[in-house]
């Protein structure tokens, strides 16, 4: 039998066995270290998960605000951790649900939040000293962040004790997802104003989750997806700085999220040298002394577009897979889809059963007992060291460029991501990368019908009644005193989220807040990339 | 000699959804078998788009829906085609389209469904072939 080449789509080669001699050339103090102790290639903390499990965050939301805060109910009773909010479009992009442009979108892939009123209910009966919480929300993250410290008061607890996140990541969006209103200027604007109020009021709040998920899911290598986000990370840290921020006094803060693909050992290997790199960089670039500083705290999600339609149960093997993966890299946070996400967002039950994915990995597999159990492996080293060298070989590539804003700007991130998709399409077109269900091992399947999640389509009519019902309830003159105060402060330099947050607390919309800052600073154009 | 014109597609996504590596990957691949792409992006309205395919004199009107909220979007595109008076210019609409909702698609008069996981292959020769 002839020796097939094994390659990862970054270029590395796998030999066919690692001794000794592949990691020679490591350092067993500098490169490798212990857990807990720079530069982290083993975890950020000495025990790891022996004290505590990662958090299991199931991404979640749908319909009214409710209906979301019931199933937050179900899976908190199911033994989740901590909540993970999904929002629907016409949120995500600061329309209210009567706009045009929310046709069809009204608590579709999330659940629809317009003025303080949705927020009250989707936490009500869920103090928020009791929960973290993360928002999966970027272009309006100021405008939910403030509305959800605006539930805190109304709850009485204090903006110290509230602990969640928001993703509040732009630079990817205009990229890799698209989900932008403003142009980059006006953007980075807003997340600086938040990670500089946080750091303030909300100390245990995480102001942003740097997101590489939304680059892998584009179609980028574990390395791209890598590099991009570091270097967008260096690229969100300068601006504060500019700010007159102290790196110690913000850094603690910063998380990040990814997306835990298939090739097991290679997504591993990844979390490993991004921890270092992360670690090498805060401390020697940017002089942080705190070790806090230093430590890169991450999410994941497992699943997305791995996941195929095909045989669709074989999904959650996928997912299970990815999910030890995760673990092994040293994950502080997961959320594991449901095997029936590439059709719509999960029913009850699948939602369950991926949760128990996690649950079963965490209390019943042994793998949580031990810190970083493949530390010291000749091939993980090995890969851990070479994912490193690429990794840091591209972000030095991007910054030779001018950065990473001005590589998007300039479409060269665009356009690598492009040509990688391609590239993975023909792959599997090719069979070259085997999908089961999709190249190998078909079944017909025509006949076969499944129980999916529906969409409740008297949600839109439910969330504009309930819209014009608070604007008929509020006080209409202190909304437009709000939107002109507004308007003022987003032309200064004053920070907006304490003006955010008493707009909200006298119910100003979403929708209204997003118009007037798009009359100010206009609406972010996608460059011709074709 | 007058070479054979190419076919002419228009790709965009309609509404509020921004993910667009298939619609992307599609237009690359349509463009490497050598019909004319024109590529509208993300965040369209639907009169944005009947007047592009009007203007371009497109051959097909291609949209890519991930979000699930296909049907209705569709409704109002159809609508909107009619009222330019295009209605007669086929429909390709590929993404996340369960099963069932394939056959809605068409009973509305969309030409080609095209959900996800279609082998590229089969898009390029379906619009090649079609007259």
């Amino acid at each position: 039998m002839t020796e097939t080449k094994r390659v990862l789509e970054t270029g590395i080669e796998i030999r066919p066995t690692y001794t000794p001699e592949d990691s020679k050339a490591l350092d067993a103090e500098k490169d490798i270290g212990s857990p807990g102790e720079y530069p982290y290639t083993r975890g950020i903390h000495k025990t790891m998960y022996r004290d505590q499990l990662w958090s299991m965050r199931q991404y979640s939301g749908f319909g009214t605000p409710k209906d979301s805060n019931q199933r937050y109910k179900y899976l908190l009773d199911q033994g989740q951790t901590g909540l993970s909010v999904a929002l629907d479009l016409p949120t995500q992009m600061g329309l209210d649900p009567d706009d045009a442009m929310s046709l069809g979108e009204v608590g579709r892939v999330g659940v629809s939040i317009s003025t303080l009123k949705d927020m009250e209910t989707l936490f009500e009966g869920l103090p928020l000293d009791g929960v973290t919480t993360s928002f999966t929300i970027n272009a309006t993250a100021a405008m939910l962040l403030a509305m959800y410290l605006c539930v805190a008061e109304k709850q009485g607890v204090a903006f110290e004790k509230i602990g969640g996140t928001i993703q509040n990541d732009i630079l990817k969006e205009y990229v890799a997802r698209g989900a932008w209103i403003y142009p980059p200027d006006f953007s980075l604007r807003l997340i600086v104003d938040t990670i500089e109020y946080c750091t303030k009021h909300v100390p245990r709040f995480n102001p942003i989750s740097i997101a590489g998920a939304h680059f892998k899911d584009a179609g980028c290598t574990c390395v791209q997806e890598a590099a991009f986000t570091l270097a967008d990370a260096i690229e969100y840290i300068e601006a504060v700085l500019d700010r007159g921020l102290n790196i110690d006094e913000f850094a603690p803060r910063l998380s990040f999220y990814f997306y835990t693909h298939s090739n097991f050992f290679e997504e591993i290997a990844k979390y490993r040298a991004m921890r270092k790199l992360w670690a090498k960089y805060l401390r020697e670039r940017f002089n942080a002394q705190n070790p806090r500083s230093w430590l890169f705290r991450f999410g994941v999600v497992c699943g997305g577009s791995t996941l195929v339609p095909q045989q669709p149960e074989v999904n959650a093997i996928r997912v299970a897979y990815q999910a030890l993966a995760s673990v092994l890299g040293g994950v502080q946070s997961m959320f594991t889809c449901a095997w029936d996400e590439p059709f719509s967002i999960p029913t009850e039950e699948n939602a369950r059963l991926a949760l128990r994915t996690q649950q079963v990995l965490g209390y019943e597999t042994g793998v949580a007992d031990t810190p970083d159990p493949l530390g010291g492996s000749y091939f993980v080293e090995s890969l851990t060291k070479e994912m490193e060298d690429k990794i840091s070989e591209l972000i030095t590539k991007i910054e030779s460029r001018g950065g990473m804003v001005k590589s998007i700007k300039e479409g060269f991130i665009q356009r690598q991501i492009m040509e990688e998709a391609q590239k993975k399409e023909k792959r599997i077109s090719s069979g070259e990368a085997v999908v089961v269900g999709v190249n190998r091992f078909i079944i017909d399947e025509e006949e076969r019908e499944l129980t999916l999640h529906e969409y409740n389509e008297n949600v839109a009519k439910e969330q504009i009644e309930s819209l014009n019902e608070v604007r008929s309830m509020r006080d209409n003159g202190k909304v437009e005193k709000h939107l002109g105060q507004l308007r003022a402060v987003a032309k200064s330099d004053e920070n907006l989220m304490p003006h955010l947050i008493e707009a909200f607390r006298d119910y100003v919309s979403l929708g209204e807040v997003c118009r007037v800052f798009k009359e100010e600073f206009g609406t972010f154009q996608q460059p011709t990339i074709i | 000699m007058t070479a054979e014109r190419k076919k002419r597609i228009l790709i965009a996504s309609p509404g509020l959804d921004g993910h667009d590596r298939g619609a992307k990957v599609v237009a690359y691949a349509l463009k490497d078998a050598g019909m004319e792409v024109i590529y509208l992006g993300i965040h369209r309205t639907t009169e944005e788009i009947v007047i592009a395919a009007l203007e371009e004199d497109v051959d097909f009107v291609g949209l890519s829906m991930l979000s699930g909220a296909h049907l209705i979007l569709t409704e109002q595109i159809l609508k909107m085609m009619e009222k330019y008076r295009i209605g007669d210019i086929p429909l390709v609409i590929g993404g996340t389209i369960p099963k069932k909702d394939v056959t809605r698609l068409k009973e509305l008069g969309v030409a080609f469904v095209f959900p996800t996981q279609t082998p590229l292959d089969k898009i390029i020769s379906e619009l090649e072939e079609y007259h």
